[in-house]
């Protein structure tokens, strides 16, 4: 079941994306209408995290094109913000949690450009509304998972974006993170932002989102929550790779080279 | 070419002396640079490589001249300290692995060049060749040192052998190794030091600045090759070996060459060829069989839009209107109209181009596989049908028989795709 | 303990290209890139030899600009056998710079006669002979050592770099996704850090050599790395510990009798251990007496 959205703040159309050579997701082809808090759920390996790489322009897709407000996607960066997975990052790194969030800032500098006190200001303010205002000078490795994550979900929000993309906000975090971060993802939405979040546990997904894409290396469904949060289609999402994919995939990896790459 | 045949033959007795230590350090070199190369450690051998060079130093100081047991214990001792700090320093610091390979092997190198230098100061008369294991130099082989490193060198090839079943598993999966109570400690304790006695071997032949190609460039050429472990520990010494020979023989023929540097030549020929060119893995036999599958997918093309025609009209193209077809390729069409010819899919009569039987059948299963994976991804992916058109325009050029039988069961053989075209299949009339 | 004007020098010269390598080598270790600059300061090596060739001089911009599309040159390499070839990323690093370096090598053995280069101040450097290599002006104006103003020149075209990149170097140090989803490209701002590592180097190459360089480049900044986890102080600590390595080396190297670059490692190499010891030890007893 795909729901169909007029006027979409995203549009994907019949995107192939392979990763390395493995074909990792095939023809996904969806929209996503303004305002919505949205979940991408599907097994391991279902490709969830690759959909907002290649949204986002970090892996190159084979084929088809995503279109965000009816533009393309480096025309409209500086209204998108990524949130990449907690763990893709050194914790080690000599910065505190104010120097993070102060990265949000960075891409309304511009090169040369260093961040001043109206920048500061704002990381401060974004890292109170996350409740970390008493950490703001921590170094990054002295803060527990859940806090990380509130430093990266701040940084987002330095970034002043309209539209949203988190790879696995929840992953390792304690319950009152997980609540403090969904209660503020709500309230985003409704000051009209739209956020898009991939999530791995079902049992949440329909407390938390208003609208569900179901991935499974395919899109399975996409929609309103109420709508595709069915039995039949989670079996579907969860029930096992489609066989004839996966050997497809087998058979790519045998050759020197990426036969569905244009 | 005297030179060549003279080297060769193996008359002279220093020659054969230098052949065969260059030889056995080539080997072992190579077979334990082929398990840290596929243990990702590749590099610790550079670091362990520089490492040997304070303890070289510290054994001539304390021995006052060249004496190969001196300095083996020497370098053997540096460098076993350096790989502990390697493994020290990157477990209990944050520093990471790659940083505390650099500064281990810059400290170590930076002292052991304080220590040459030194040395050099004093004049010693007995010095003159220490400065042969920065870039080694094989000529310089005596008896002596054959017998050291020759002994080394035929013990860390025998005891890898002993032990090859367990350092191959360690690689391939320690937990594993652990669990079904394999002392991975100690055999780990051992590898490291086969690793490091590899590389003192070498320190007089090829010197330390570039022992480290020893260890990893024959692995990576090897790599290329095969995936097998045996496989690639053979040819990676045979690798080794090759160019360790030459080496000797260029630094013989000309003999200011340093030999390290001309072994590292030849080995790093053996890679890039390898890189480039090996079966399946060489970068010319991927763009091959890539332009390979071009070709087909052309000829694939030839022979659908015969059949397409064929399917509405009931007739051939003339070639002219074949060719139309593809736009800008117009002589590579031509060419594989030739091609398909003589292979007896098409036949040309005088105005017209005409799938002959066999051609028909190719036509039709590559326009079926095309028909199937539209339905399949109407059905299976929920795909509307005008989004199916792209992905299966790819998908009739890859899918096996095989992958065709699974996919017609899969879709219970359907009669038409999702633009109503009947799916060809072969027994049709 | 002596202090004339030439140890003054050699430690002002040495104490210039630490500055210069502990800048770079700070964003290096961050961004777990510290063999390829291992790499790097052994490929410039034919890219000098080569430059000499052509130009018949050591001091020209020939030799800076040869060199520099070598380290250049280098990175591509190791970057091409593990993206496109698809050898290990370690593998391409030790395959790609063993070879450069052979090359280098043999270039300078074939051409002894014709460059005034050999093996040692290729490892080494020279950095005892900085007082009496002067630059003298056309006019006859003995305007000092030579080397010491490469350095100089160095140690400010660096400080630029790193002032003006700053805020792209740290966030494509941490985070290469987040940056390039704000449009930084990593690649171009990476090229760029190679670069200049290429170039000073080379600036270096003549004072302590191609692989002492790697100390410089990596020691510091690891030490510095394990005392602070705050990137300004960090680098901070970087300088202030390089130029101490100066220093220190200097009266090392003076009282052994040896090379300065190498007592330079050395010296770098206590320091490193100190902050270990401090970082695995002394934090915890200090942790330990507060509770």
């Amino acid at each position: 079941m795909i729901v169909k959205v007029t006027k979409p703040v995203l549009e994907i159309h019949d995107l192939t994306v392979s990763y390395g050579k493995n074909p990792i997701l095939w023809n996904i082809d969806f929209s996503l209408p303004h305002g919505v808090l949205a979940g991408i759920i599907g097994p391991n390996g279902a490709g969830k995290s690759s959909l907002i790489k290649a949204i986002m322009g970090l892996l190159d897709v084979n084929s088809g094109y995503v279109r965000i407000f009816d533009s393309e996607m480096n025309a409209v960066r500086k209204k998108i913000s990524y949130v990449p997975q907690r763990e893709s990052v050194d914790w080690d790194f000599p910065a505190s949690a104010l120097d993070i969030v102060m990265m949000g800032t960075y891409h309304k500098l511009g090169l040369f450009k260093r961040p001043g006190k109206k920048e500061k200001e704002l990381a401060i303010k974004c890292l109170e509304k996350v409740n970390m205002s008493n950490f703001q000078d921590r170094q990054i490795s002295e803060l527990s998972g859940g806090q990380q994550q509130r430093v990266f979900i701040a940084r987002a929000l330095a970034q002043e974006a309209d539209i949203y993309f988190m790879d696995e906000p929840f992953a390792g975090v304690d319950i009152s993170t997980e609540n403090t971060i969904v209660e503020l993802l709500k309230k985003m939405t409704k000051d009209g932002k739209t956020v898009i979040v991939v999530h791995h546990d079902i049992h949440s997904a329909s407390r938390y989102f208003n609208w569900i894409i179901m991935l499974n290396l395919h899109l399975v469904a996409s929609g309103p929550t109420d709508k595709v949060l069915t039995e039949e289609l989670l079996q579907k999402t969860f029930g096992g790779k489609l066989a004839l994919l996966s050997d497809v995939g087998d058979l790519i990896k045998q050759k020197g080279f990426d036969p569905l790459k244009n | 070419m005297e030179e060549f045949i003279y080297f060769f033959s193996f008359k002279d007795p220093n020659i054969v002396l230098v052949v065969a230590g260059i030889s056995l350090l080539s080997i072992s070199a190579a077979m334990v640079g082929t398990f840290t190369f596929l243990d990702k450690k590749a590099l610790v051998g550079d670091a362990i490589s520089h490492a040997v060079l304070p303890g070289v130093c510290m054994a001539f100081m304390f021995a006052g001249n060249k004496n190969p047991y001196w300095i083996v214990l020497g370098a053997f001792t540096t460098g076993a300290i350096s790989t502990y700090c390697i493994s020290y320093i990157s477990t209990t610091t944050k520093l990471k692995e790659d940083t505390v390979i650099a500064a281990v092997l810059s400290i170590f190198f930076g002292v052991g060049i304080l220590l040459l230098t030194q040395l050099q100061q004093t004049g010693n008369a007995a010095l003159s060749g220490l400065d042969h294991f920065l870039f080694g130099n094989a000529i310089a082989i005596v008896w002596e040192d054959l017998i050291v490193y020759g002994f080394i060198a035929s013990f860390v090839i025998i005891i890898l052998l002993v032990f090859y079943k367990e350092f191959k598993l360690i690689i391939f999966n320690a937990h594993f190794a652990e669990s079904v109570g394999m002392p991975v400690r100690i055999l780990r304790f051992v590898f490291n030091s086969l690793l490091v006695l590899a590389v003192v071997t070498g320190i007089q032949a090829i010197g330390v600045v570039l022992m480290a190609a020893l260890l990893i460039t024959p692995a990576a050429a090897a790599r290329f090759w095969t995936n097998k472990l045996h496989v690639m520990l053979l040819l990676a010494v045979t690798f080794a070996l090759f160019s360790g020979v030459a080496g000797a023989y260029i630094s013989y023929v000309i003999p200011k060459m340093p030999t390290g540097p001309w072994v590292v030549m030849v080995i790093s020929f053996l890679a890039f060829i390898s890189f480039f060119f090996a079966k399946k893995k060489g970068m010319v036999s991927r763009w091959y069989s890539q332009r390979k599958y071009q070709k087909k997918i052309h000829m694939d093309h030839i022979l659908k839009t015969l059949f397409l025609h064929w399917e509405k009209k009931q007739q051939g193209m003339t070639q002219g209107e074949l060719i139309n077809q593809f736009q800008g390729k117009a002589s590579t069409t031509r060419q594989y109209i030739n091609h398909l010819i003589n292979k007896d899919h098409l036949s040309a009569t005088e105005h017209y181009i005409t799938l002959t039987p066999s051609g028909f059948t190719e036509a039709k299963r590559i326009v079926r596989l095309h028909r199937l994976w539209e339905v399949y991804l109407s059905k299976y992916l929920n795909l509307a049908p005008d989004h199916v058109h792209d992905m299966a325009e790819k998908m009739e050029h890859l899918l096996t028989p095989d992958l065709e039988a699974q996919l017609e069961a899969s879709l219970d053989y359907p009669a038409t795709d999702p633009h109503q075209s009947t799916i060809p299949r072969d027994h049709d009339v | 303990m002596t202090f004339d004007h030439n140890a003054f020098l050699i430690i002002i010269t040495g104490a210039l290209i630490a500055i210069s390598c502990g800048l770079l080598g700070t964003f290096l270790i961050l961004r777990r890139m510290a063999m390829i600059g291992d790499a790097i300061s052994h490929a410039v090596l034919p890219g000098i030899v080569l430059a000499f060739l052509f130009s018949q001089q050591r001091e020209g911009i020939a030799v800076i600009i040869g060199a520099g599309v070598l380290g250049i040159i280098a990175t591509l390499i190791i970057d091409y056998l593990s993206t496109k070839i698809k050898l290990q990323h370690d593998a391409s690093i030790g395959v790609t710079f063993t070879w450069l370096f052979a090359i280098g090598i043999i270039l300078i053995t074939l051409f002894a006669g014709q460059i005034d280069l050999d093996q040692d101040c290729v490892l080494y450097g020279e950095i005892a002979y900085i007082p009496i290599d002067l630059w003298i002006l056309p006019n006859g104006t003995i305007m000092g050592p030579r080397v010491l103003y490469v350095a100089l020149i160095n140690v400010i075209l660096v400080i630029f770099f790193i002032m003006y990149l700053f805020k792209e170097l740290k966030i494509t140090s941490f985070d290469a996704e987040f940056a390039s989803s704000i449009g930084i490209s990593t690649g171009i701002i990476n090229l760029s850090l190679m670069g200049m590592v290429s170039y000073t180097t080379v600036s270096s190459f003549e004072a302590v050599g191609a692989i002492l360089v790697l100390a410089l480049l990596v020691v510091p900044p690891a030490t510095a790395y394990l005392l602070t986890s705050n990137l300004k102080r960090m680098i901070l600590y970087t300088l202030i510990i390089g130029v101490f390595t100066s220093l220190i080396g200097y009266y090392v190297a003076y009282y052994i009798n040896g090379s300065i670059a190498g007592a330079m490692a050395g010296v770098s190499g206590i320091f490193l251990l100190f902050a270990i010891i401090y970082s695995n030890f002394a934090k915890r007893i200090i942790i330990f007496s507060k509770a």
